[in-house]
């Protein structure tokens, strides 16, 4: 199978702060790769730089083969990846249909004199998102509060918003940073059937998740941050056995005690 | 959400039937002057609703509209209609220039980038007397239009001409508005005022689009400023000074920044009040800056939704 996405040499300094360094791997068509690590390890500022919101000091990202380090996401969007944030990053003041439709902007946009003055063309194009929008919404179980404001619903429906709308852009990759963080038992077994369909379809996954039961049951492969750095990677049952790995997490469980 | 044809509505019925309820013909004049200044509010609606950028220097866009229909017809001989249109083309160029450097600011240097612009533009207009008469203004020719329709029969003052032309010109940027606002370009605006960083991993591009919206609300001011110039027939520096920016910012942010029927009511308050109380002529800049500060502080989101969600509040 041909890599999707291939991370090398990944590295960011924020004001001396090593926060990522040297953090390398690759996740092919189908296949759920998670990242796991204490708080701070820096699987967000990883997925930022992965997904063009930071810009790496060092090391290279690669989308099928083609070198996308440092592009700009609205760019990135146009070859087919896609994010979720762990503090959420919904339009709060547009509705949840809108925030849905939004997902499909590459494919609903126009010329700017078709949306100023309602032409057939943009009406069919937006009538066409807005179906498919829809029925997204459904699939994340939304369906019923297409028309509410987006602010108005709870921290675990929201999490589904940005996954649908995430979704949305039909991505060949897709980010998911901390996806179930927040959400009840059968909303994140919800979430968990909805990240295999996904990756069963064919679309490459990249999972940060505190949820381990969850990560050791869907990945297919681990890679472990601890203080920006690749300590292990491999199977979810290696992971598990490597002492480095539980040393890390036995490290932070008894400092947080 | 008011919708697009209860607005249009709302909005048309106000034209329609105001002069039924006009004392005297003076209020043709504050009508008329009520829908320039909600055309030009409307597209800050476009720019600071919308899109959450602001302009402290719109007016000055106004100024290249109102001095288009003053120096055309003047030095090529342009008809005044056509130069109110050629007017809005370069001030529409104008804003793309200047708004793509610009427009990578935020919040207060975009504040005060735009507002450098708006003071830029008054200054070449007070100071470039050999083409623009300089501080004491120009004359601009008449527009025809009443005249042509007297031939067939319609009879308007010219008050009541200016109100009817003015009232369909705003109506029809209210109609633009809304179906920009109900668009994917609308939408896509809409989004990066709620997450920039969310807008561009949905692949909008958002310099692209703040630009958009820039340019379209340079439009709006500049056809509102060159209406302004050919009711008066005359136009002065002033049209593109900073007060007149910044009043009409108070207007939008007075009747609720995102919407149109919020733009037309700031613009109707804030138009009317100096002109029926002379206390509010004398005081008037002072009266703005306690309009802005109180709205921010007791109604963030304008007079209108304010207003709206009270009567909902009371009716649960
Ligand atoms: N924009 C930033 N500026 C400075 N420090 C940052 C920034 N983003 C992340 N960091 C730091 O990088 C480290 C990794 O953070 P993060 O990637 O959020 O960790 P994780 O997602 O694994 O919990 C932390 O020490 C954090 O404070
Ligand atoms: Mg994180």
């Amino acid at each position: 199978m041909t890599t999707l996405l291939e991370v090398s040499g990944l590295g960011i300094t924020f004001g001396g702060l090593k926060a990522v360094q040297d953090v390398g791997f690759r996740v092919n068509p189908g296949e759920i790769v998670s990242v796991i690590g204490p708080n701070g390890a820096g699987k967000t500022t990883l997925f930022n730089m992965i997904s063009g919101v930071y810009k790496p000091s060092t090391g290279s990202v690669k989308l099928d083969g083609e070198n996308v380090t440092s592009m700009d996401p609205y760019l990135l969007a146009r070859r087919g990846l896609s994010r979720t944030f762990q503090n959420l990053q919904i339009f709060q003041t547009m509705t949840v249909l809108e925030n849905a439709i939004s997902g499909f902007h590459l494919q609903e946009m126009g010329p700017l004199l078709a949306d100023l003055f309602h032409l057939p063309s943009m009406k069919s194009r937006a009538g066409k998102a807005e179906t498919e929008a829809r029925a997204l919404l459904e699939r994340v179980r939304l369906g019923n509060a297409a028309e509410k404001e987006a602010s108005s619903l709870s921290y675990g429906a929201l999490k589904r918003l940005e996954i649908a709308r995430a979704l949305a852009l039909k991505p060949r990759v897709l980010l998911l940073d901390e996806p179930a963080a927040g959400c009840n038992a059968v909303e994140t077994e919800e979430i968990d059937h909805l990240i295999a369909e996904v990756a069963a379809s064919g679309v490459a996954i990249l999972l940060v998740e505190h949820d381990m039961k969850m990560v050791m049951r869907i990945s297919n492969h681990i890679v472990v941050l601890d203080h920006g750095e690749k300590i292990a990677e491999g199977r979810p049952e290696e992971v598990s056995r490597n002492p480095k790995v539980i040393e890390a997490y036995l490290g932070t469980e008894a400092a947080n005690a | 959400m008011v919708t697009k044809r209860v607005t249009l509505l709302i909005l048309a019925i106000l034209v329609i039937a105001s002069p039924f309820f006009f004392p005297s013909s003076f209020y043709y004049r504050i009508g008329s002057l009520i829908f320039v200044n909600g055309l030009a509010v409307t597209g800050l609606v476009i720019l600071i609703g919308y899109a959450g950028q602001i302009s402290l220097g719109h007016a000055g866009f106004a100024g290249i509209g109102g001095y288009s229909c003053a120096l055309l017809p003047a030095h090529l001989g342009l008809h005044p209609g056509i130069a109110a249109i050629v007017g809005a083309i370069l001030s529409g160029a104008i804003a793309w220039l200047v708004g793509r450097p610009i427009l990578r600011l935020k919040g207060h240097y975009l504040a005060i980038a735009t507002l450098g612009f708006g003071i830029l533009v008054s200054m070449v207009l007070a100071n470039e007397a050999w083409l623009t008469k300089g501080p004491d203004g120009i004359e601009v020719p008449d527009l025809g239009l009443k005249d042509v329709l007297e031939l067939v029969g319609l009879d308007l003052s010219n008050s009541q001409f200016w109100y009817w032309f003015s009232g369909i010109a705003f109506v029809i940027g209210a109609w633009v508005a809304l179906n920009l606002y109900d668009s994917p370009s609308g939408r896509a605006l809409r989004a990066l005022h709620g997450s920039e960083i969310a807008a561009r991993t949905v692949g909008i591009d958002v310099a692209r689009l703040k630009l958009q919206a820039f340019v379209i609300s340079a439009v709006y001011a500049s056809l509102a400023g060159s209406l302004l110039a050919l009711q008066n027939k005359f136009i002065t520096p002033d049209v593109a000074g900073f007060m007149h920016s910044i009043e009409w910012v108070t207007m939008a942010v007075l009747g609720g920044a995102g919407s149109v029927l919020g733009a037309f009511f700031g613009a109707a308050i804030l138009t009317t009040l100096p002109q029926v109380l002379t206390v509010f002529q004398e005081y008037e800049q002072i009266l703005l800056g306690l309009v802005m500060m109180l709205c921010m502080i007791f109604m963030r989101d304008g007079l209108l939704p304010s207003v709206l969600r009270l009567i909902r509040g009371k009716d649960k």
